[in-house]
């Protein structure tokens, strides 16, 4: 192990996160102005019609905050497993030159674990979409 | 002038001055993006489907766009009903902001990159995950149907391609190690990287394409079945800011695709005797390759949405996996 040296530490901050903040801050105020100018120049009137959502000229019924399919819910699970696995794999990726054929071979087991858990998923049902024919 | 520049440098210091300058340049480029690659979508359909396209304003319509942009400023800025105000105004300043901040480290040149930051790769993908958070944002405060289903849906296949794409990026990772943009164009002075790892630059191609919600993965706006998708509600300027994003976040994985696997600004080794600036090589990838974006766009029908989601789960990420345990066998066999 060598020390870590400051000028190639994996630091985004080094010497700039108040310029980062700045920028940050010139694009949302320019932002803000071209907003302000389009308010400004547009059009001001307003009629029921106008204000109703657009549904294609059908007058909308019901509320709009449908309860949507639990597949979402599922591929939002999902990714949250394999982004971190993904993330972790980066931590990996970074010191990979260093850690010799037995860096190599314990990811080659991790990803093995994660695929093997992808082909639960997918014999469990995880992924698929749209009306099962299992119902009863 | 001269003097002016001193003064300017001594104000903000040499920090601050290269960040507002490179805010300015990349406005201009992003206008000019959104506003040129506007104009050859529509070419570009128009020949593929055996039409002209715009001709009427300005030399091959060439300023069309540029007239559709003033008719969007002086629209009225419709805000409807039983709307969630506050994340409905947000939405599009918070698509809008993390594109420019991606900016930030995109080496145009080998001395035109605004910040060299050695996480650079990183920065890139983390702001454009923002992406997902703003559509979502969106098509929620629409109280829209169409908006709902549509944010939903682009959600869904955002972070589901997100992984594929980030699994491609360790191949570079482990190839060039290191993540700073300088350094893995760098390392590509001779040969590069897509003829090393073609597979992964066909996933990335792939992921980034569906990223970008092109089509034939455009099922968020399929204009067919969802109106306009996430922004329907959305008019004048703030569609705008939606429009322009998008525009701009094609430009940002192509130039990133660019820089990973097509030798950045560097010249294609056999043409290095051409004196041809950097920039210009950096542009003519970028552009060749969303070119081909347009193309695809218009040669492939739309898919499914479980089509969709079953391309991603069953094929790519399971491909991106076993890629990325060969390559590192492979990488490691060499050296």
């Amino acid at each position: 192990m060598q020390p870590i040296l400051s000028a190639s530490t994996l630091s985004p901050w080094e010497p700039g996160i108040f310029a980062l903040v700045v920028y940050g801050l010139m694009v949302m105020g320019l932002v803000a102005l071209l907003l302000f100018f389009a308010s400004w120049l547009g059009e001001k009137k307003s009629n029921p019609e106008k204000l109703r959502p657009y549904e294609s000229g059908v007058i909308p019924t019901g509320s709009a905050r449908l309860r949507y399919p639990v597949p979402f819910y599922m591929v939002a699970i999902f990714f949250l497993i394999f982004d971190v696995e993904a993330a972790y794999i980066f931590a990996w990726a970074v010191s990979y030159d260093g850690l010799g054929w037995a860096g190599w071979l314990q990811i080659s087991f991790f990803i093995f674990v994660l695929i093997l858990g992808l082909v639960y998923i997918w014999k469990k049902g995880g992924l698929e979409w749209g009306p099962t024919a299992k119902t009863d | 002038m001269a003097a002016a520049w001193n003064s300017l440098v001594n104000v903000l210091g040499p920090d601050l001055t290269r960040i507002v300058i490179g805010l300015v340049g990349v406005l201009g480029l992003v206008q000019i993006n959104a506003l040129f690659l506007v104009w050859l979508e529509r070419k570009v359909a128009a020949h593929i489907q055996l039409r002209i396209g715009p001709k009427e304003v300005g030399p091959f319509g060439i300023l069309q766009t540029i007239v559709d942009g003033v008719k969007l400023v002086s629209k009225e800025l419709i805000t409807p009903r039983h709307v969630d105000r506050k994340l409905y105004m947000l939405a599009p300043v918070a698509i809008f902001l993390p594109v420019l901040l991606s900016f930030v480290v995109i080496p145009f040149s080998e001395t035109l990159q605004i910040r060299d930051i050695n996480v650079g790769l990183l920065i890139i993908f983390a702001f454009s995950t923002f992406n997902v958070l703003a559509i979502l944002m969106g098509g929620w405060a629409s109280n829209n149907k169409y908006s709902l289903l549509g944010a939903v849906r682009s959600v869904a296949q955002n972070v589901a391609y997100e992984i594929p794409l980030l699994l491609s990026l360790l191949s570079v990772l482990l190839w060039c190690n290191s993540l700073q943009m300088s350094e893995i164009v760098e390392s590509q002075s001779r040969v590069w990287n897509v003829f090393w790892m073609p597979i992964a630059a066909l996933i990335y191609l792939i992921c980034a394409t569906a990223e970008t919600n092109r089509a034939p993965f455009d099922i968020p706006e399929a204009e067919s079945e969802l109106v306009a998708g996430f922004h329907t509600e959305y008019s004048g300027m703030r569609f705008a800011l939606f429009f322009l994003a998008e525009y701009s976040n094609m430009l940002i994985v192509a130039a990133v695709a660019t820089t990973l696997f097509f030798g950045g600004w560097k010249s294609p080794p056999f043409l290095g005797f051409l004196p041809v600036p950097g920039l210009v090589w950096f542009f003519l990838k970028t552009y060749a390759l969303i070119f081909g974006v347009i193309w695809i766009r218009w040669t492939f029908p739309r898919l499914r949405f479980d089509q969709l989601m079953n391309f991603c789960w069953k094929i790519m990420i399971p491909a991106a996996l076993l890629h990325l345990v060969v390559y590192a066998g492979i990488i490691k066999f060499i050296r």
